[in-house]
């Protein structure tokens, strides 16, 4: 067996990891790095490129709780020594889809010992309202069921257990009607959560009908439950004044702060949200974090005691939302050669009953209907459906990973018509000089790092050797089959809510030169924290040991953007740049002034400043700079230059840039029972110049075997009233440790990023989950070897079952 | 003699515990009571392993550690045991191999299946045979879940771990452990009962103290392995006041070689019984590695699995192809039956008030018999059949003489497929034409379920192909063509 060593810890095993085009790779494959503006001190240094070679940022050091990770000393909310008196909550739920509340008894609720109250939505003092923008989430239903599973109430006791068993005994009495719950369902009604958008080029219809071939299809694309492994939760402590601070697993404190304050009628100022570590966000702790917090803090409100609550693993499933599953109808026209002329999609996103994110979700799906290609004439339109079922979420990819999907499959249809390969069709449509305007006007300008990617994994994954080998596999197979794709991934970087960019942070020297290090970004495992704390020992010349991270609070920086959007390092990591860099020229300022030297001669470096001929401990000037009443504290700000989007035009720059990858992947079917296995998978992934590639690798092999997840055996499962059958962890099957490819080739592409981004780094969280389509396209590919002449319906995810049945129609006998 | 307290060994010191309820999970006692909150719960029924504890018991003599799901377990269960967690293996400052490995590959990242992650490969270090190979390792892993790393950090992390022979320190600590488990075993005759007549927590040490409480209580839950009842607590929130945990009821965890047949004792772990059956064939044991997960099979017992009734029961159907024959006892009196004769319908079996599973014989393959199992789930591991098919076919010659086919996750109990037995009789492993009216047959014999695993089509179609499989297979001699898991070829490239 092939270890995985292409990812690829050096023999001492803290080493870099090999980056293509780093050695000897880019003298064999002809490549060059792109051109980076040169960074020489005679310019004035740009954010994020100190002078000299960096000695904090671009290095493999590990997460920074990772030893306490190991020892089970790393602190979550449900950790911490709860003060005395502390009562938990548990939710009590809609036990239908749709209807009319007609009462709700809890006579039964409130008589078991040990309970302390019941708070229902009359308990609220502020406004019934959880939602993130469009005011359509209450935080317990009052008039109207929406979905299985809706909070109707919550319980608090002095025990989790008792308030548990005693949310089950209320008598609810509910006048149902049938649920919507398909898309179909949503589309009968007409029922969406916001209004239907489009945009698009030229006239799609036209060139369509004018193509020489053309084809249509629907494909239909499963939702993703999170399974962050730890629940949702939160800690809510009552204060002076009425005030409230509560520690929520968020990935968005800044909304957590106000959601608290909107449903206890308070003004933000009086709202402390403090997050020091999740266990795994994904997306899911963005905007549906804030109802366990509000109501955790309605409970201390109401009581006048601590109140924690944590959802149970069934329930987090059941009454927090998913990746937006999609219906794709699709058409396009195209040549011989299986060159795009029109492309017309229409997305029909399944969104839940409430709107939610799901205005950016589906726009981010709409951005992404193009992927990697260009469309000379494109239609695409979207429909935001309303089901009775949890409403849908952000997860990892935020839309984007559907709209890809969807023209990927469309390339694999082009190829099995024209009969070309696969591969030769995504080069033929790829983005190009003079062909590389996006279907809403923004241009590609890096059209050259996807080809020298895609060319490159193709010679490195050693593709056309492979495929006459799978082909020839194929031929004397009878009932197992190979299948093999090559797919790339255009991400666009940027919060398309524009003003969603900035980011603020807060640095502090102490008189003992140890420095203190707050961001508005939040840590969930992806290694933000280290990332911007090797930032801040970069700019201060000091070990990283003496950055002390601190938890996200808003207390110490306000008016945060969620972290999201993989954002986080782009901003936070500038923000705290600025900060640092604004401390430290007051205190090469000072030294400059004491020493009588020109404050550029002074340099930061091995924990000690530089002066002259001169030198002294960091932690010596610090005490001197204090003593000298010098500020070393400084708020830093930074906002992503240049993005702009028009949404009621449908035009702009929605992205600061593009990040890119390819992934290569070889999978095996077995075309009996639909049970596949990927075999092989090759990774190029551009990062810019990481600032940390081992944590970088991580997010692409993580990214990449969610992705994988969704795209084959994560499965949910909604039955015909609305409830959602595959509740846990027994029922809905997320990758284990067997599923990773045994063959896994990860690498990093060493290019910088053109864009003036923190030390050239290109943002990671996302868009790796997209490589695994490349997974997708392979099994179809399988699936195809057993009739050649034939397209292979293969919907997502890939189960067993979704393959079988694809394998059935492609021999003529669909399953009923 | 009974006991009102039960006794297990702890950070080196034996904590004795009582007044508890009966239900208290060892997860609850660690996180609430003792606040060794390092231990994590993920999901509260045994399936992310973010909970995993090591247990420690003295085997045949040697300290054998074994990873379980803390969430599922009870607290009771853990008498005479040593309890391990994530934060008693680093000492003086140092990390345990496993955690410094973590560490170094980059193995953890939001941190909150990692106590799971590094006990599960704590046990891997203390237990497996040196070479560990990637597939230990997955095997080991299996019930863990990680949602942000993609394992494979956490693969390597292990097989650097495991690369040499545990370190002197690790012994040092056995045999200090050990010495302390000794002394625990000085009470190992005495039953046991914590609580009262109405509320309890039972460990009777022989089958007729066993015989007689039961009798007394018949309303009382018998548990073994607690991974089925674990989450009627958890998920069910069901009452449960009297639990007889059969853990320490001497001789029902016996596994004897009885020649032509092995004796299994109700008691038995899944993990025990897992070398008897593989010796029968590859398939068992193949089927064996797929059963849950390391910390499941660790708890679970084959008892359990049998008396529980499932429908699916990945073992049942297996069982059911050999002809095992079950045991059951009440009071002093015992039957016998075919397996599956004791399941009547869904969730239904026949075991009468105050009956409980002994044991289960099940037959060796004879010469001329095949025997083959198939799987069919979601995802390979760590997952539930949607349809479980297990044939034993007779030859002579080329020719089938009989057939046992016995299919779970097709009806409300796992069920033989009768008709196709029949059908099989006198087709020619040669000619698959006279395979024909046996597949018909399949379709004709079940009206399967549509559910969350599957569809009734897919597993009406799954259920005819895997008796396809297993006819090519037996035919061929060869799996490798006809499947892409548990190819019984590679079990012979290791021999």
């Amino acid at each position: 067996m092939q270890r995985s060593d292409g990812t690829h810890l050096s023999p001492a095993g803290r080493g870099r990891p090999e980056t293509a085009g780093e050695g000897a790779s880019p003298l064999r494959t002809g490549l060059a790095p792109h051109p980076v503006a040169p960074t020489g001190a005679t310019r004035p240094l740009p954010l994020g490129e100190a002078g000299g070679a960096p000695r904090h940022v671009h290095r493999p050091l590990p997460h920074d709780s990772a030893i306490k990770h190991v020892q089970g000393a790393a602190e979550y909310i449900d950790d911490m020594r709860e003060p005395e008196g502390t009562l938990h909550l548990a939710i009590g739920t809609s036990p239908k889809a749709r209807g009319r509340i007609v009462s709700i008894d809890l006579a039964a609720v409130r008589r078991v010992p040990g309970v302390v109250t019941v708070l229902t939505a009359a308990d609220i003092p502020g406004q019934n309202d959880v939602s993130p923008a469009f005011g359509d989430d209450p935080m317990f239903a009052e008039h109207e069921v929406s979905f299985h599973g809706q909070a109707l109430f919550a319980v608090v006791a002095i025990s989790r257990d008792i308030a548990r068993r005693a949310a089950k005994l209320a008598a609810v009495d509910i006048d149902a009607e049938r649920p919507s719950v398909t898309v179909e369902d949503a589309l009968e009604r007409g029922e969406t959560v916001l209004p239907d958008y489009a945009f698009g080029r030229g006239d799609v219809e036209g060139a369509i009908s004018s193509a020489p071939r053309c084809l249509s299809g629907a494909l239909r694309i499963g939702g993703q439950e999170h399974f962050y492994l730890e629940g949702q939760v939160a800690l809510a402590l009552p204060g002076e004044d009425g005030s409230i601070h509560v520690y929520s697993s968020t990935q968005h404190p800044t909304e957590v702060q106000h959601v608290v304050a909107r449903v206890l009628g308070l003004p933000d100022s009086y709202v402390t949200c403090e997050v020091r570590r999740m266990g795994g966000g994904f997306g899911g702790k963005e905007s549906q974090a804030t109802q366990w917090a509000a109501i955790a803090a309605l409970a201390a409100r109401v009581t006048g005691r601590p109140c924690k609550l944590r959802l149970d693993r069934d329930d987090d499933f059941i009454l927090t939302g998913k990746r937006h599953d999609f219906r794709a109808d699709w058409r396009v026209g195209f040549d011989e050669e299986g060159c795009i002329q029109g492309y017309a999609v229409e997305l029909l996103a399944r969104c839940g009953y409430s709107a939610d994110l799901s205005n950016g979700v589906v726009d981010r799906a709409m951005f992404h209907a193009d992927n990697a290609y260009f469309l000379p004439a494109a239609r695409i339109a979207s429909k935001r459906l309303k089901t009775n079922t949890v409403s849908n979420t952000a997860f990892r990819g935020f839309g984007g990973p559907q709209g890809m999907l969807v023209i990927e499959h469309v390339m694999d249809q082009i190829a099995w018509a024209t009969g070309r390969d696969p591969l030769d069709v995504r080069y033929a449509n790829l983005y190009a000089p003079g062909r590389n305007l996006t279907p809403y006007g923004m241009e590609v300008e890096e059209t050259d790092t996807l080809h020298h990617i895609m060319r490159e994994l193709e010679r490195s994954s050693d593709y056309r050797a492979r495929r006459s080998e799978i082909a020839a596999f194929n031929a004397r197979s009878p009932f197992l089959k190979r299948g093999l794709a090559l797919t790339p991934v255009k991400f666009g970087i940027s919060f398309t809510l524009t003003h969603l960019n900035q980011a603020g942070a807060l640095v502090h020297v102490y008189q003992d030169g140890s420095v203190q290090l707050n961001h508005g970004g939040t840590e969930m495992g992806q290694g933000l924290y280290i990332k911007v704390a090797q930032v801040v020992a970069e700019e201060f010349g000091i070990s990283i040991d003496r950055v002390r991270i601190t938890a996200t609070t808003t207390a110490k920086v306000p008016n945060t953007a969620p972290t999201a959007a993989s954002s986080g390092s782009d901003l936070n990591g500038m923000a705290a740049l600025v900060a640092a860099r604004a401390i430290r020229r007051r205190m090469a300022e000072f030294a400059a002034e004491a020493f009588g030297v020109d404050a550029d001669a002074i340099a930061f470096r091995d924990d000690r400043v530089f002066i002259g001929n001169e030198s002294l401990s960091f932690a010596e000037l610090a005490k001197r700079c204090v003593q000298g009443r010098v500020q070393l504290s400084e708020a830093g700000f930074y906002k992503t230059p240049k993005v702009a989007w028009d949404r009621a035009k449908g035009e702009g720059r929605p992205f600061f840039y593009f990040a890119y990858g390819a992934a290569c992947a070889e999978v095996i079917v077995d075309t009996l029972t639909g049970e596949n296995r990927v075999l092989r998978v090759d990774i190029l992934h551009d990062c810019g110049r990481s600032l940390n590639p081992a944590i970088d690798i991580g997010q692409i092999e993580g990214g990449f075997v969610q992705g994988m997840g969704w795209l084959t055996t994560e499965e949910l499962v909604f039955a015909e009233d609305g409830r959602l059958l595959t509740h846990a962890p027994s029922t809905y099957k997320i990758p284990v440790a067997s599923d990773v490819p045994p063959d896994f080739r990860v690498r990093l592409w060493p290019g910088a990023n053109r864009e003036e981004t923190i030390y050239r780094s290109k943002a990671v969280g996302e868009p790796p989950l997209m490589l695994a389509n490349s997974v997708f396209c392979a099994i179809a590919d399988a699936i195809h070897a057993l009739a050649a002449d034939r397209p292979v319906p293969l919907h997502a995810p890939a189960t067993p079952e979704a393959v079988l049945r694809a394998c059935e129609a492609v021999r003529g006998r669909p399953l009923p | 003699m009974a006991r009102h307290v039960i006794r297990f060994l702890r950070q080196g010191r034996i904590v004795e515990q009582a007044g508890f309820h009966p239900r208290t999970t060892l997860l609850d006692y660690l996180r609430l009571e003792e606040r060794s909150v390092g231990t994590k719960e993920g999901c509260a029924e045994g399936d992310c392993g973010a909970c995993t504890v090591a247990l420690g018991r003295v085997k045949h003599g040697s300290l054998v550690y074994e990873p379980v799901n803390a969430c599922i377990a009870l607290l009771g269960q853990v008498d005479g045991a040593e309890i391990l967690t994530v934060e008693d293996l680093a000492q003086g400052g140092r990390l345990h191999p496993v955690q410094e490995a973590m560490v170094q590959h980059h193995g953890s990242q939001c941190g909150f299946c990692t106590p799971g992650i590094v006990m599960s490969l704590f046990t891997l270090y203390e237990q497996a045979p040196r070479p560990v190979t990637r597939e230990a390792v997955n095997d080991a892993l299996a019930g863990n879940l990680c949602r942000c790393t993609g394992y494979r950090p956490i693969a390597d992390a292990a097989l650097t771990a495991c690369a040499g022979e545990p370190t002197p320190a690790s012994s040092t600590r056995r045999a200090h452990a050990a010495a302390l488990l000794h002394e625990l075993q000085a009470s190992r005759d005495d039953d046991i009962v914590v609580g009262d007549d109405g509320t309890f927590f039972a460990a009777p040490a022989s089958v007729p103290s066993l015989a007689q409480l039961y009798r007394q209580h018949p309303d009382a839950t018998l548990v073994s392995g607690a991974t089925d009842v674990g989450l009627w607590i958890t998920k069910g929130l069901a009452e449960l006041r009297k639990i007889i945990w059969l853990g320490r009821v001497s001789g029902l965890d016996g596994i004897q070689d009885r020649g032509d047949h092995i004796l299994v004792g109700a008691g038995a772990s899944l993990a025990a019984a897992r070398p008897y059956l593989a010796a029968i064939d590859p398939d068992l044991d193949e089927l064996m590695r797929r059963f849950g997960s390391a910390q499941v099979r660790a708890a679970g017992t084959v008892g359990g699995n049998i008396a529980n009734g499932s429908p699916i029961g990945d073992l049942a159907p297996a069982l059911i192809a050999l002809g095992a024959t079950l045991h059951l006892q009440r009071g002093s009196q015992t039957r016998t039956l075919p397996l599956e004769e004791f399941f009547i319908a869904y969730r239904r079996q026949d075991r009468q008030e105050g009956e409980f599973v002994s044991c289960l014989a099940v037959p060796k393959l004879a010469e001329h018999e095949h025997l083959r199992c198939f799987k069919v789930t979601k995802r390979f591991d760590e997952d539930i059949s949607a349809v479980m098919g297990a044939f034993k076919l007779t030859l002579s010659g080329r020719r089938i003489v009989a057939a046992r086919l016995a299919y779970g996750g097709m009806a409300g109990v796992p069920k033989r497929a009768r008709g196709a037995e029949e059908a099989l009789a006198g087709a020619s492993l040669d000619e698959p034409a006279s395979w024909e009216p046996a597949l018909a047959a399949i379709g004709r014999e079940f009206q399967p379920l549509t559910d969350q695993r599957a569809s009734a089509a897919y597993r009406a179609l799954v259920a005819r192909n895997i008796l396809f499989k297993a006819l090519t297979e037996i035919g061929s001699g060869d799996t490798r063509g006809t499947r892409i898991v548990g190819q019984r070829e590679r079990v012979h490239a290791a021999e």
